[in-house]
Parts: structure tokens; sequence; C-alpha cells
């Protein structure tokens, strides 16, 4: 079998991959590893929609110790961050966090990440990993910019990191860490005693779930893994890997840097301009976002479930309506909560309105889809 | 990735087709298959079938030269037989040789016949 399409595993890198502090633990419990984003992770362990239901329906964990964390801290971290960010993180209190973007000066998306104020004067950094060293260069070399001296260090290799979904996620975090112990609400981080040491609990997620990221020195990787799959075991937890958070996150419109996001594309394009505060009086890339919002976007991003049951979309596919190329899949899949066709494509803004009827050329011919509004999986009310 | 894919069974002048245990195994989740068009006149390696996981498309290609004279209509509303039974229910088609002696260079026909039975 030749592989055609294998969307997420598309950013392989030819140098040796790196393995996470979880690896052994990954391969213990069978998992299928691949290079992602110069790092061997599991793809799956034993089945992408047996983990996604789980996930959906349970609880889930996965390794993302891939992902990279900087550390920004001095007087004019805030200042300095405003510049390099498009959010705002005057909106930060100590402990909370937002999403935001790296953008170049043309406004086109470096990273797509989430600042935590973990401090006063201190932020944290969670970067895509197939970003981190792009990123940190990037900002390193910006880092004179600022009014007042402030310090950018990488803390990637330091620490373990696993993400838990799910609608039991709050079980499973007083199984971990006590009864009396409490979650943060939604969008925060907080220090959380377990066994001797601590980890760093951020109430966040990339499926669309209930759900915390934990962070841990990576000498504990393994013994909090351990006590998370044992622990979890009474809640139907099950350890997931890179294909099942790829299908819980498209259903949900989040969008996959290198696949959705490239440095050709801004967040207005993107539709997430939600995360871009224009009224800031200066960041990078804000004069090229000002132009795009001025005329309007050339292109949007939009999401699109097919119209019959049949082959799934896959990235790069060629998107058409009547007969004219009008733009392309950048990913599709087949959903495993819908059992059903789905995807995002970049399509001219004329076609992009939702009930826009748009065609996907899959091996020479067309399949009717139609433009929906975001998220294309909604909970079913319990 | 290089992995034995598909197996072949003779049937008199026709060969019967599908993946094997290894490679439904490594695809899992199979989703979705086209299949040929029955009658279609194929050439030996020509890509004639698909086999979509939820992650990836895979091309199943003809072995040798030949016509399509049967596709397996149950795929299209369960692709899963071919992770349930790769070996059984979820073959894929079936070949009418053009010329027999072709069989004998091809490998799979060998060793895959035990799993085949």
């Amino acid at each position: 079998l030749r592989k055609v399409t294998l969307s997420l595993v598309s950013v392989v890198t030819e140098a040796a991959a790196r393995k996470t502090p979880l690896y052994d633990e990954h391969v213990r419990l069978g998992a299928k590893m691949v290079p992602f984003a110069g790092w061997l992770m599991p793809v799956q362990y034993t089945s992408i929609v047996e983990e996604h239901q789980a996930v959906r329906n349970n609880v889930g964990v996965f390794d993302i110790s891939h992902m990279g964390q900087f550390i920004v801290d001095g007087a004019c971290a805030r200042d300095w961050l405003n510049r390099m960010l498009t959010n705002n993180v005057d909106k930060l209190d100590v402990g909370m966090g937002q999403y935001t973007f790296l953008l170049n000066e043309r406004g086109g998306i470096i990273d797509d990440l989430i600042v935590y104020r973990i401090d006063e004067q201190k932020y944290l950094l969670v970067v895509n990993a197939a970003r981190a060293d792009e990123d940190f260069a990037w900002l390193q070399n910006h880092l004179n910019e600022g009014r007042s001296p402030c310090n950018l260090t990488s803390r990637s290799a330091d620490f373990g990191a696993v993400a838990i979904q799910g609608p039991r996620t709050t079980a499973l975090f007083h199984a971990l860490f006590g009864k009396d112990v409490e979650l943060p609400p939604r969008n925060h981080i907080r220090d959380v005693p377990f066994d001797t040491t601590k980890v760093s609990v951020a109430r966040t997620g990339y499926t669309g779930e209930d759900g915390i990221e934990v962070f841990f020195p990576a000498d504990d990787a393994a013994k909090f893994w351990s006590a998370v799959v044992e622990r979890g075991k009474p809640l139907g937890i099950k350890p997931c890997g890179l294909g099942a958070r790829d299908t819980l996150r498209l259903e949900m419109c989040y969008p996959l840097n290198g696949s959705d996001l490239s440095p050709e594309r801004n967040p207005i394009e993107a539709g997430l301009g939600f995360f871009v505060d224009l009224a800031k009086p200066d960041f990078v890339g804000r004069d090229a976002l000002l132009k795009t919002k001025e005329f309007g976007p050339g292109e949007k991003l939009v999401p699109f479930r097919m119209k019959e049951k049949g082959p799934p979309p896959r990235p790069h596919y060629a998107v058409f309506r009547n007969g004219e190329r009008i733009g392309e899949v950048t990913s599709g899949t087949l959903s495993p909560s819908l059992n059903w066709g789905i995807g995002m494509a970049y399509v001219s803004s004329a076609h992009a309105k939702i009930g826009a009827e748009i065609g996907i050329e899959i091996r020479g011919q067309k399949f009717a889809a139609t433009v929906e509004k975001k998220p294309l999986y909604r909970k079913p009310a319990p | 990735m290089m992995i034995p894919d598909d197996w072949i069974k003779r049937e008199g002048d026709k060969i019967r087709v599908g993946i094997t245990d290894h490679a439904q195994s490594e695809l899992t989740d199979v989703v979705y298959v086209e299949l040929p068009k029955p009658e279609r006149q194929v050439n030996a390696k020509e890509p004639i079938a698909v086999v979509e996981s939820v992650k990836a498309a895979s091309d199943i290609y003809a072995p040798v030269k030949g016509t399509v004279v049967e596709v397996n209509k149950t795929l299209e509303a369960d692709p899963g037989l071919i992770n349930r039974e790769p070996y059984g229910q979820g073959w894929i088609f079936v070949l009418k040789i053009d010329n027999a002696d072709e069989l004998k260079n091809l490998k799979e026909a060998t060793a895959y016949k035990q799993q085949i039975g």
C-alpha cells in the first residue's frame, strides 16, 4: 500500500527524531510511532476511532511533551509580548491564559500559541513543536526592541506534558490530586502538589471537551503518566495518539498550524480575528492586518461537510464551484463522531458564506459539499 | 514504508485480491473503499482501487494484466469488513488473468498462502 496522504504526519524532518520522556511508555503500550515535527510520537495505540470516542464519552490522555515552553520575564515582559503577539496580554490576571498569534511583518502566521501569565512579570508561552525553534529564534531577534531588557528562555527540554481530555476530566483530576483540590477555571493555570513534586495544571485543550494540560519536570514524566493511566482505568481512560487529536480538533474547527495556518495566511483569513486586538497601538503584522480588514480577505478558511456519504476529503484536494476552481482543502477526514466526511478549506471570499454549495475534487471526480458554521460537531444535549 | 500489502488467491484462470492482516492493522479503521468498475481492463501495477482509513488513502494495484470480473460491493456499505475479515469477506476484487505465466513472478502469491489457506 502506498500512503497517498497522511495529513497530520506531514511535518517530517530528515534529522533523527527526538523522543519525549514518555517514549518508552508509548512503546510498552504498543503505540504506532511516527515522526512528527522532529519527534517520534504515537499516532495511535489501538484505533483512532476508539481513542476519539474515549475522549468524547469518557476521558483520554495525550503526550504533548513535544510542544515548546518559553518563559518571558522582567519588567518589560508585558509590553514586549503585546508587541510580539496579537491578543492583548493586558487582559491577563496572574494565573490566566489566552490563545494568540505570533505574526511576521506581512501579518502571516508564524505560530499559534497560548500565553499564560504565571506571575506579576512572568509569562509562559506554549508553542507548537513544529515551530518551536523558529519561534524562539524570531522572539530572540526581537528581544532588544523592548524598552527595558527582559529575559527569554526555552524550557522545552525541562518539561514533559500531557493533555487529559473528556467529560470525565474532573473525576480524574480529583483521583490524581485529591478530593479537596480545586480545578483551575477555564483558561487558568495553577500549580498543584503531586506526590513529592509540583505540577502545573492548565484548564485548556484541543478537543472541544472539558480538559486540562499538565506540565511536569521531564524526570517525573513516566511516574505521572502511569498514575494517570492507572487512576483513569475505572473512568474508561484510553491513551490517545496524534490521529485522534487531529479528528477531535477538526470536528471543533480548531486550526492545525502547517495545515490550516501558515506564514502565507493571516488570522483574519483564517477566521480567527477574535484573537487579534487591532485596538493595540502596535504589534508585528498590525499594518498588514488593518489592510486585510479594510479591503476584506481574498480567501477565507471555512468548515465544510460532504453532502453524501463517500470518500473522505483530504488536504490539498481542489475546491470548485460551477466548474471554477475556488480554493483548496487544508484539513479533511471522516469525522468519527458524525461518521461523515468533514474538512476545512480556503475558498474565495465570494463563496465563503454559510450554506454555499461547493464541490470537492477527489481522484478526478467532484463530490458536493456545503460550507458550514463552526463547529462541525456539537455535543448532543445531555 | 514498505509493507507486504495485498494477498492473491488463485481460482482457476482468475485471482481474488485483498489486503493482508498486517496491512489492515497498519491502516486501521477502514472507512471507505473505492472499487474498480467491473469489466475494466487493467494493466499490471495499475492503481485500480483505493482503501481509505481515517488518516490515509492507499492505492491498491492490479497485480497482473487482466479484466475485472467481480468487485466486493458489500464493502461499500461495510468497509470495516477489511479490518475484521481481511482474508475472507473483506476481499476487494477478482481479476481474470490474461497470461497465466505472469502469476509465477508474484511473490505475494506464495508469501501469504498460509494465511489465506
